[in-house]
């Protein structure tokens, strides 16, 4: 099928190109020759970056949405454990028998809304979105170095949606085992329904998803690496592109690692293999299986889910850099710092996942190690939140919705993060492991945090994505709802968390230990339901702007950076004319000597004399 | 007809909502701030954003103290009151860090708001600042990963020799507890044995197992250091007892244990809380299937005296007639537990540990 893509033959320069030359006269014929595209190779089978973009986008909104639903299901459940559900049975069917949960239905909402907004909305949602349209776009090149490649990449991410998608609908329930599936409960239906067909599909599902990440993430890689523009070098790159190029490292060596752990579960699920199970007595039986280890699975699973975590968050860190700079009107503050605390958190990020595993039996001089480096992860996090303070320190704010965002992400972030110092603790993790405690903590600082730094990138570059505008009140109502209905969320769950309150847990009426919150738990869930029912204006503003938005010139937010140097929509090849070139770095905003508040990259100069800096002087020819 | 009543509100709602949108947009492009890049509503978030730092402030605060009695497990160990200590110490070191960045975060906000007149400052880098606040951040870390490690090694270093061992194992959905009886050894036990009668899988071959017992409940004495040893026979669970700080995962396969020092009784914590039904619980805290959230066990804090007639009163397996004949069958019928042979004994004894000494002066004499 590919070779009768017409637009196959436009990946620009293809595999082995030099890095520079970005020669013109072919890009001007593909310019000409894809005007009269076939709707179906314009907004199906596209290879078009920036297609691909809105592909991943929209798919992960939809995702978001059923995630969001998801969750204000078992809100229901953990606020008002007595309330009989009656209007939901024609929609959950057998799920709801007589207005009342199933209790393995309930670990199946749980376990979906994890897979989902973990993999389907913060990974594929937010990098897939914007490392596919920004990357080429700042970096100054056409298209990916492989649009064939990524094009794939979408339509495994849309394999493996549908086939997790489908799972919702079988008889015995999708996958149950909580999204971090550990065996033996995730390998033996007879311990719980989901592990049924429902595993099986996640399972293959997820396999289709780490082949899109690959496939994405090799392609980010190398475009970043090979097709930035004359002048731009490394240490010229916007944060963003910094960090979309270190979190495709990160997916790159950590997803195989997931892939192993599936495949090998698929063994044991389907083979009779024993990498994780041994010495099982189950339903009246007693399996063959003997000297498997469930913790095994638990350092492959977290092998890749702790470097996961951050694949989620440092996009998102990436484009708020970039936002507060353009809204405060002034460079980011430490620019080097920024790139050195991305890489250090993307080093130390592989070296840290066993912290999840402190009381799982593991050695607890392994724990002491882990916990050695974990709390290390904290110093480059901490650096990251003080250069944005002092970003915004003697800035001139602009409260765009995006800018909105930005702030919130910090926010977020700060409240989230500094919990992570406790649970980083072995010591104290003893306690904590397991309880609302973890849940409060990675909810505010990769959940939420991703959601604003996801929401803020959509405001600030939807412009460019769409040529309109977002409406700004609607982002400023959208904002302050979200803002708040986070925060009246997941701060009480903290509460709930120090009182030991365990996750995955259908009801405590039946501890004495856990029987004090139910006034909170109420609370916490109307505030869920609130905040998720406040993204409706958002999905409202996205689409009606989409048609009827105010138009947007070519760079509204008078930014530097050179995805605002193309036309208000940019078409096949971004630019229909030459590709700048870069002379400076990405934030000279509000530059003394100079009229403007901002130079963009790709002003030379030569132009900007009354501006240059002493050292810039000597570059001026 | 109800349904359809909410419905046309609904419908009814949004229409409302569409044309106040829609208004809205009108007014803005006749007031001329439609395009107007920078007008009031900048003034208004920058004002919201200190609203939001005050009220959620004290909101915050607020809500905190008032749950503050709520929200603290009663302590009943001895390592529990020093990670209760290290908590409490943590929380404040974040707490600062806390209120000092968000303070700052939404002052700088509200203050540098934009004015027509101002012009941002240009200060793209500065190392020493960079430096500085590197190096405080890894003081501090460095001093709480000492402390976390110290306590670390303490907690999940060996049993002191004479602690008394229990063993707890999580079947979906309830636990099962087994005692060493007067020899004060395990029995070998082996999950093929398993059957109704033998839900702990006892091979009674090996005359260690013969006087253990079983029990519906866990006691333990104040004041004497206990060894629980975890097994699972199914899936994952964690034997988690908030009052303990215990925590450790029940992994099939793999024997576990974790040890802790009661401090308190059941009699002491319900005279303490003014609760006549306190009761300490263990619960599962590792998702492990449907009954997952009803996974319970009661645990009995004892006097030291009362501990050992309660354990005297204990019958130990070899009179239970059932699971006699049933191990027989079992036996006969698999090939296992015949004699308990060297080979599973050493096997128990790696799992369950080395030959504990006397536990308590007073357990000895019976």
């Amino acid at each position: 099928m590919a070779t009768n893509l017409p637009a196959s033959t436009s990946s620009q320069g293809g595999i082995g190109t030099a890095p520079v030359p970005h020669t013109e006269h072919d890009e001007h014929l593909h310019d000409h020759e894809h005007h009269d595209q076939h709707w179906l190779w314009k907004y199906v089978f596209s290879q078009d970056h920036k297609m691909i973009a809105r592909q991943f986008l929209i798919t992960g909104m939809v995702w978001a949405i059923i995630g969001g639903v998801l969750s204000s299901l078992f809100r229901l459940q953990l606020g008002w454990p007595e309330a009989t559900l009656d209007w939901l049975q024609p929609i959950l069917g057998k799920w709801i028998a007589g207005g009342k949960l199933d209790p393995e239905f309930y670990l199946a909402l749980v376990t979906m809304h994890g897979t989902i907004m973990v993999f389907f909305v913060l990974t594929a949602g937010l990098s897939g979105t914007f490392s596919n349209f920004l990357i080429p776009l700042q970096v100054g090149a056409r298209d990916m170095a492989s649009g064939f490649m990524n094009m794939l990449s979408y339509w495994f991410f849309f394999l493996s949606s549908i086939i997790m998608f489908c799972s919702l609908f079988l008889e015995t329930g999708p996958a149950a085992a909580g999204w971090t599936i550990y065996p033996p409960l995730s390998a033996l239906p007879q311990a719980i329904s989901g592990s049924g067909m429902g595993m099986t599909m996640w399972l293959v599902s997820m396999v289709f998803f780490i082949v899109s990440q690959l496939l994405g993430g090799v392609n980010y890689v190398t475009t970043v690496i090979n097709l930035r523009t004359r002048g731009l070098s490394m240490s010229k790159l916007p944060l963003t592109i910094w960090a979309f190029f270190l979190t495709a490292i990160l997916g790159i060596l950590s997803f195989p690692v997931l892939f192993s752990a599936a495949l090998l579960l698929v063994f044991d699920r389907s083979f009779g293999t024993s990498f994780f199970l041994s010495d099982i007595y189950i339903a009246g039986q007693a399996l063959h299986n003997q000297g498997g280890s469930p913790v095994l699975f638990q350092h492959l699973f977290w092998f890749l889910g702790h470097p996961e975590v951050y694949i989620v968050i440092m996009p998102a860190m990436g484009m708020v850099s970039e936002i507060l700079a353009t809204n405060a009107r002034k460079p980011i503050f430490g620019y080097r710092a920024m790139i050195g605390s991305l890489i250090g958190i993307s080093l130390l990020s592989f070296v840290v996942w066993a912290h999840h595993m402190f009381v799982t039996g593991m050695n607890p001089f392994l724990g002491s190690v882990f916990m050695f480096l974990t709390l290390i992860i904290a110093v480059p996090s901490g650096v990251k939140v003080f250069n944005w303070l002092a970003t915004l320190w003697r800035g001139n704010i602009r409260f765009t919705a995006a800018m909105l965002f930005a702030i919130g992400f910090v926010s977020l972030f700060i409240s989230g993060g500094l919990t992570g110092i406790i649970l980083g603790n072995a010591t104290l993790d003893i306690q904590m492991h397991n309880t609302y405690f973890v849940v409060a903590h990675f909810h505010l600082v990769m959940g939420s945090s991703a959601f604003f730094g996801l929401f803020a990138g959509i405001y600030h570059w939807f412009p460019k994505m769409f040529g309109r505008m977002m409406d700004e009140k609607l982002g400023y109502i959208h904002f302050w709802l979200t803002f708040a209905g986070v925060y009246l969320v997941f701060m009480p769950m903290h509460y709930v968390g120090i009182a030991g309150f365990p996750r995955r847990y259908y009801s405590w009426t039946g501890f004495d230990a856990f029987s004090q919150f139910a006034d909170l738990n109420k609370f916490i869930s109307a505030a869920a339901i609130l905040a998720f029912f406040a993204q409706f204006v958002f999905i409202f503003n996205f689409f009606y702007s989409i048609f009827r938005g105010r138009r947007a010139s070519e760079n509204p937010w008078n930014s530097t950076t050179l995805e605002w140097t193309t036309p208000v929509v940019p078409g096949h090849g971004n630019w229909p004319g030459e590709i700048p070139t870069v002379y400076r770095w990405p934030y000279d905003y509000s530059k003394p000597g100079s009229e403007a508040d901002f130079i963009p990259q790709n002003v030379p100069y030569s132009q900007t004399a009354s501006s240059n800096l002493p050292y810039e002087r000597e570059l001026n020819d | 007809m109800t349904a359809l009543t909410i419905l046309l509100v609904l419908v009814l709602l949004l229409v409302v909502f569409g044309l106040l949108f829609r208004l809205q947009i009108l007014t803005s492009i006749f007031s001329g701030s439609y395009v107007k890049e920078i007008g009031t509503s900048n003034r208004i978030n920058a004002i919201l954003m200190l609203v939001f730092m005050v009220v959620g402030g004290i909101a915050f605060f607020w809500s905190f103290s008032n749950n503050f009695s709520k929200m603290n497990p009663p302590i009943a160990s001895v390592h529990g009151h020093a990670m209760e200590k290290m908590f409490w110490t943590t929380m404040v070191v974040i707490g600062i860090a806390f209120v000092i960045t968000q303070a700052l975060l939404f002052i700088y906000s509200y203050k540098y708001q934009h004015q027509d007149n101002r012009r941002a400052y240009f200060f793209a880098h500065n190392n020493t600042i960079e430096v500085i606040w590197t190096i405080i951040p890894a003081i501090v870390m460095a001093s709480l990963i000492f402390a976390g490690w110290k306590a670390w090694t303490r907690i999940t270093g060996p049993a002191p020799k004479d602690a008394i061992v229990v063993e707890v194992m999580g079947k979906q959905f309830n636990w099962l507890v087994r005692y060493p009886g007067r020899d004060m050894k395990l029995g070998v036990i082996n999950y093929r044995l398993i059957d109704a009668s033998n839900d702990f899988g006892f091979d009674l071959s090996d005359k260690a197992s013969l006087d253990d017992f079983t029990a519906s409940e866990i006691h333990v004495p104040k004041g004497h250091p206990v060894l629980i040893k975890i097994r699972s026979r199914d899936v994952l669970h964690a034997v988690y007892m908030p009052q303990f700080r215990v925590q450790m995962y029940a992994v099939p396969g793999m024997p576990t244990r974790f040890w802790f020092t009661p401090t308190t009784t059941t009699d002491e914590m319900r005279a303490k809380l003014g609760n006549p039904n306190f009761k300490y619980e263990l619960a599962c805290n590792q998702i492990c299937g449907k009954g997952h959230f009803a996974m319970k066990l009661n645990i009995v804090v004892d006097e030291p005296d009362d501990y050992v007639a309660w354990y005297a009163a204990q019958a130990p397996v070899s009179q239970n007639a059932d699971m006699m004949a049933s191990f027989k069958q079992m036996s006969k019928q698999t090939g296992l537990g015949k004699g308990g042979s060297k080979e599973a004994k050493a096997d128990a004894i790696e799992e369950t540990g080395e030959t504990p000494a006397v536990p308590l002066a007073a357990q000895a004499s019976l």
